[in-house]
């Protein structure tokens, strides 16, 4: 077995105090070596998730607050009017389908809620679920309602929705490249709607998990890290509708 | 192995100082005002990076070789650092560089922050792809006004600029693929471009700003000697970048005098 | 169970069975791999394919340049577009497909989790995933070279309005729009793949491994991803806004103007938006292409001249602050732009102090030298060449980093001078320092020690003779990206010297075959390594040659020391290793 072996000088070890070390003084490490004995628990898998998650959020803020300065440069923008030689600034912003957005809007928070109802709902679940492994006990049968079927529902419907308000916008005469604020409108709730799309995918995955053969605290983790890139989602789609509506 | 890496070490460090000392390849003879102040930021800052560069290499290249292993005489020292010196060395360094950098900013400011002066020989440059074009006011000393839709650079000078008929100021313009100037005087450059980006760069002149369309950016500098300087594109401009080169003849007054009263006859 | 020949003792604690079993099959274990360490090795030799692609591009310009008449064997010659568009891909593949792609997604998948003691990434399928994207964009890119139009010619920095008007150049159709989308899709990639570094390094250190005993590769990876997560979010709005432009009719960056005399239709949006995107993500890009190589510099010269890194926190606080000032200087690139010339002024002071901490990180370099025991082995010789190449592609820094300066030196040959010495040369050694330290633990085997002195000697000298005379040719104002150097007459003087550098790019392209060939014999053929050849610290000395599934063979490691305890005063080795448990001054 080939070693490299620098010429090391044999050391007498006169002053060192060999043996048995001493734990480290800090706790260190993520872990803090909770994980030793098996795979990863649910409580560290779900931590894992949602700092994943928080990590994951920070470029698409990113991509959102690019399309933001582009938004507020593009406005302030003076561009040669060769007609005149001078520099002119040629915004004009256009009407928007507030109404429509606004119902659209309260879609989107209202699917936010069911979401949240039933992220909890599955965490009843997984808590009661040692005891219906229990023979012979019986927790009577609950009327669930299907907070996941309902919020998948609402986001397709918001969704329904973006696409009707870019039918009354080209209706009116105003496509994406029609003038530069109109641009914007098409860039901006689009990409938040392909975002919101994979949202839904993920919901959809979750959903499909008991039929997937997945753990329930696996579904629990997809649904509870959805949840919080939903409401992120809820929040921008509020920002980018507010930034539309009044920076102009 | 030590000794190998000091010797290559120490001489790319000495051969390529050489070559900078020697200027044996170096910035073009200056022609304008700004050069004196230019190149003396120039001198300044080669100067400091210069000792640094070399200390360090040689720093390098003589601790490599000293502290190498020597066998069972050879011993490191357990050190984790010194704070102090890191405190040291981080002033210094900070010192030197924001320093330097704001030596030269007095340059910027006069050639950047200040607009042409007054009685400036005022050029209306423009790219496109592939030449250079020059405009001069006339004797009405204002520029037309130009229509994009009206632009056609196979026709050449005034048409390629796009020239408006319908205003009366174009009427006088001169078109020009070269560009003259008279010496001593400031020359105001507007700089426009019809395309894609392209840059005004006249290495003689210490000048050189990019040419944006949908922009008109005024600049200036002073022709200190007369003579023939060459103008090259430096923004990557398509396929023809590396030939799209114009000439700048800085001329006497009279000369110049001269030469756009013939051009401006021409438009009569 | 006593570590190897080289090993320390690994302390025992209670069996750890892995989050997922080892893989069966050829497709799980090799291709469809969810094992860091697999997917670190499809890292690295993409990455592999993509620098002799780049470099092959790299000497079609060279020898054009110099020749522009000639015609080459199996390219035949070389048209004016056809050299922009070996420009701009050499560029791209570059900067993305082995800069950004084998120090962080190769080396860093491989080691991160090993060297803090983890089984794993945090996220094994995403990880996957995040080559496999990265796969398909290199496709995507190397596809833009075979369509009709073929591969753009618009420079890596694809500025607009060259790369938003179709017509604007031969390669500006369907191969910009390729281009572009296989940059949207690297994007994807580095954002999947910064979440897996961020969220492990936080979260799966083993106990005693708090962040200030991490190894400065481990920081190095750390800070990189956070570069990476803040940064390619904003490459890809440009890109997106990009495309729009080009095919959906949008202005976000066509200003009013004609082109071929044509009307392009579009009107009001601005170029420097384009310039301000591009710039907010390229800036922190090189230093994304850097840091993980001072990582490695850092660990191989604390190794090799058995000695503790000088100044550890320094060391940390350093690159903090070259990550966070990296965002705060894009606009240096953009001093001749027309953007403000107050901007300017602005972005110049903040470059100036981007060049404080990268002068401590080489006082520190130089400071762990100092009074060491130098070995010279094959990665020390590589982690000495970055050091100098660093020192030589810095200081010409701070020209650049002053507006007035940059007058006459801006887009002139000066600036890939700067560029190469430090991202092509520099950050390249990194890359082969780490290959050789490394390539024992991955492989199992020792390289050839002879082979690579002679690869080190021909590349440390032969690219100084590519990348030093480039400086002068900036000065004496030879502009970049000229395919011939024809046309004006103050540029027939610099003739000469550029034939030098060419035959220096041909002499030293061909001493990487050198590399090559060691690489893949010794992975076969070498002589076998044990588990800690180089007597080193970190973690990874600590395991197994090659590692097992799970790193540690279920022995999860357990921290008693900082990275770097070599020569510790009455230790009995002149090396400590991090999970040794025997008392030494605890750092």
């Amino acid at each position: 077995m080939e070693t490299f072996t620098p010429a090391i000088p044999a050391q007498v070890p006169s002053t060192f105090r060999g043996g048995r070390g001493n734990p480290p003084p800090f706790a260190g490490g993520g872990d803090d070596g909770r994980s030793d004995a098996g795979p990863p628990d649910h409580r560290t898998r779900l931590r894992r998730a949602r700092l994943g998650l928080a990590v994951a959020l920070t470029p698409i803020l990113m991509l959102f607050v690019s399309f933001t300065s582009a938004y507020i440069v593009r406005q302030g923008l003076p561009t040669l009017d060769a007609n005149s030689n001078q520099l002119v600034r040629d915004w004009l912003p256009i009407p928007l389908p507030t109404q429509l957005f606004l119902l659209n809007t309260l879609v989107l928070l209202l699917s936010s809620v069911t979401l949240e109802l039933a992220r909890r709902q599955l965490g009843r679940e997984a808590a009661l679920a040692p005891v219906k492994g229990i023979p012979g006990v019986s927790l009577g049968t609950e009327r669930r309602i299907p907070w996941l079927a309902v919020t998948i529902g609402l986001g397709l419907t918001f969704l329904a929705g973006q696409w009707m308000a870019w039918q009354a916008l080209a209706d009116r005469g105003f496509f994406v490249a029609t003038a530069p604020s109109s641009s914007f409108v098409y860039l901006m709730t689009g990409c938040h709607a392909l975002h919101l799309f994979g949202g839904i995918l993920a919901l959809l995955v979750a959903g499909a998990a008991s039929v997937l053969h997945r753990s329930l605290d696996s579904r629990r983790i997809i649904v509870d890290v959805t949840t919080w890139y939903w409401h992120f989602m809820a929040l921008l789609w509020i920002y980018i509708l507010a930034l539309l509506e009044f920076a102009h | 192995m030590g000794l190998v890496l000091l010797c290559i070490i120490w001489l790319i460090t000495i051969a390529s100082t050489y070559f900078f000392v020697a200027k044996t390849w170096w910035l073009p003879a200056g022609a304008s005002a700004a050069t004196a102040a230019i190149d003396h930021q120039f001198a300044i800052t080669f100067v400091l990076m210069g000792i640094v560069f070399v200390a360090a290499q040689l720093a390098l290249g003589l601790f490599v070789w000293k502290f190498q292993d020597r066998g069972s005489a050879s011993r490191a020292e357990y050190s984790h650092g010194n704070i102090r010196l890191e405190v040291i060395w981080t002033a210094l360094t900070a010192v030197l560089f924001v320093g330097l950098n704001l030596a030269g900013s007095q340059i910027w400011a006069a050639e950047r922050f200040r607009p042409a002066d007054e009685g400036a020989t005022r050029v209306e440059v423009t790219g496109m792809q592939f030449a250079w074009y020059f405009r001069y006011p006339g004797p009405d000393g204002k520029f037309g006004l130009t229509k994009p839709e009206l632009e056609d650079p196979s026709a050449g000078g005034e048409a390629a600029l796009g020239l408006n008929p319908a205003d009366p100021a174009s009427k006088d313009d001169v078109v020009t693929g070269t560009m003259f100037v008279p010496v001593g005087r400031q020359v105001e450059v507007i700089l426009r471009a019809h395309d894609v980006i392209h840059s005004f760069f006249v290495p003689a002149m210490r000048f050189k700003q990019d040419a944006v369309p949908g922009l008109a950016i005024h600049m200036h500098f002073t022709p200190t000697q007369t003579g023939d300087y060459e103008i090259a594109c430096a923004e990557l401009c398509g396929l023809g970048h590396y030939k799209m080169h114009g000439m700048l003849k800085v001329v006497s007054q009279e000369e110049f005098d001269k030469w756009l009263a013939a051009r401006e006859a021409e438009k009569q | 169970m006593a570590g190897g020949p080289g090993g320390g003792k690994t302390i025992m604690v209670a069996q750890e069975p892995h989050a997922h079993a080892a893989p069966q099959g050829f497709i799980r274990k090799y291709i469809f791999s969810l094992d860091h360490k697999v997917i670190g090795l499809q890292y690295y030799f993409l990455a592999l394919t993509a620098v002799f692609v780049g470099m092959f591009l790299s000497l079609l310009m060279r020898i054009h340049l110099v020749w522009p008449a000639a015609v080459l064997p199996l390219v035949g010659e070389i048209k004016p577009e056809t050299y922009l568009t070996l420009v701009t891909m050499h560029g791209t593949i570059m900067v993305f497909f082995v800069l950004t792609t084998a120090p962080q997604g190769g080396f860093g998948n491989y080691f991160l989790p090993i060297q803090i003691g983890a089984p794993d990434m945090a996220f094994p399928v995403l990880n996957m995933l995040s080559f496999w994207t990265t796969f398909v964009a290199y496709l995507v890119m190397l596809a833009a070279f075979f369509v009709v139009g073929g591969a753009p010619l618009h420079g890596w920095t694809g500025y607009a309005p060259l790369s938003a008007l179709q017509s604007a150049g031969p390669g500006e159709g369907l191969g910009a729009d390729l281009w572009i989308t296989s940059i949207a899709i690297f994007c994807i990639a580095s954002l999947m793949g910064a979440l897996n570094f961020i969220t492990t390094t936080l979260d799966m250190r083993a106990r005693g491994m708090s962040m200030m005993r991490m190894p400065l590769t481990c920081w190095s990876w750390f800070i990189t991803a956070i570069l990476g997560l803040l940064a390619f979010g904003v490459l890809l709005s440009a890109g997106v806004l990009l495309l729009m432009d080009r095919n959906l009719g949008t202005s976000f960056y066509l200003p009013l103007g004609t082109i071929n005399g044509q009307l392009t239709g579009h009107k009001g949006g601005s170029p420097l938006l384009w310039q301000h995107l591009f710039w907010f993500f390229g800036h922190p890009e090189v230093y994304i292409a850097i840091l993980p190589g001072m990582g490695v510099a850092s660990q191989i010269l604390s190794t090799f001249s058995r000695k503790p890194i000088f100044g550890y926190k320094a060391m940390v606080y350093a690159m903090l602050g070259i990550g966070l000032l990296g965002f705060m200087v894009w606009g240096h690139h953009m001093f001749m732009s027309g953007m403000s010339p107050y901007s300017a002024f602005a972005f110049s002071i903040m470059t100036m102090a981007i060049g404080v901490p990268s002068a401590i990180k080489t006082f520190n370099w130089l400071g762990t030298l100092w009074r060491g025991r130098i070995q010279f082995t094959s990665p020390m010789l590589f982690a000495i060449g970055f050091v100098s190449l660093f020192v030589s592609g810095g200081l010409s820094g701070p020209f650049l980093a002053q507006p007035t300066l940059d007058i006459p030196l801006h887009d002139t040959a000066f600036v890939p001078a700067h560029f190469h010495l430090i991202m092509g040369v520099a950050a390249i050694f990194g890359i082969f320092a780490a290959t050789y330290y490394w390539f024992p633990k991955m492989f199992g085997r020792m390289m050839n020690e002879n082979l690579a002195r002679i690869h080190f000697l021909f590349t440390l000298v032969g690219t100084y003779c590519i990348f030093m005379p480039m400086h002068y040719l900036g000065l004496a104002g030879q502009p970049r990206r000229y395919s011939q150097l024809t046309e004006l007459n103050y540029l027939h003087p610099l003739v000469p010297l550029n034939r030098f550098i060419t035959y220096a790019a041909i002499v030293t392209v061909t001493a990487q075959l050198v590399f090559l060939y060691n690489l893949l014999w010794s992975m076969f053929k070498g002589p076998k390594a044990s588990d800690n050849p180089w007597h080193a610290t970190t973690l990874e000395w600590a395991t197994a040659t090659p590692p097992p599934h799970d790193n540690f063979g279920g022995h999860t490691p357990v921290v008693y020391h900082g990275p770097y305890e070599y020569s510790v005063p009455g230790a009995p080795q002149d090396y400590v290793m991090q999970n040794d448990p025997a008392t030494v001054a605890a750092h």
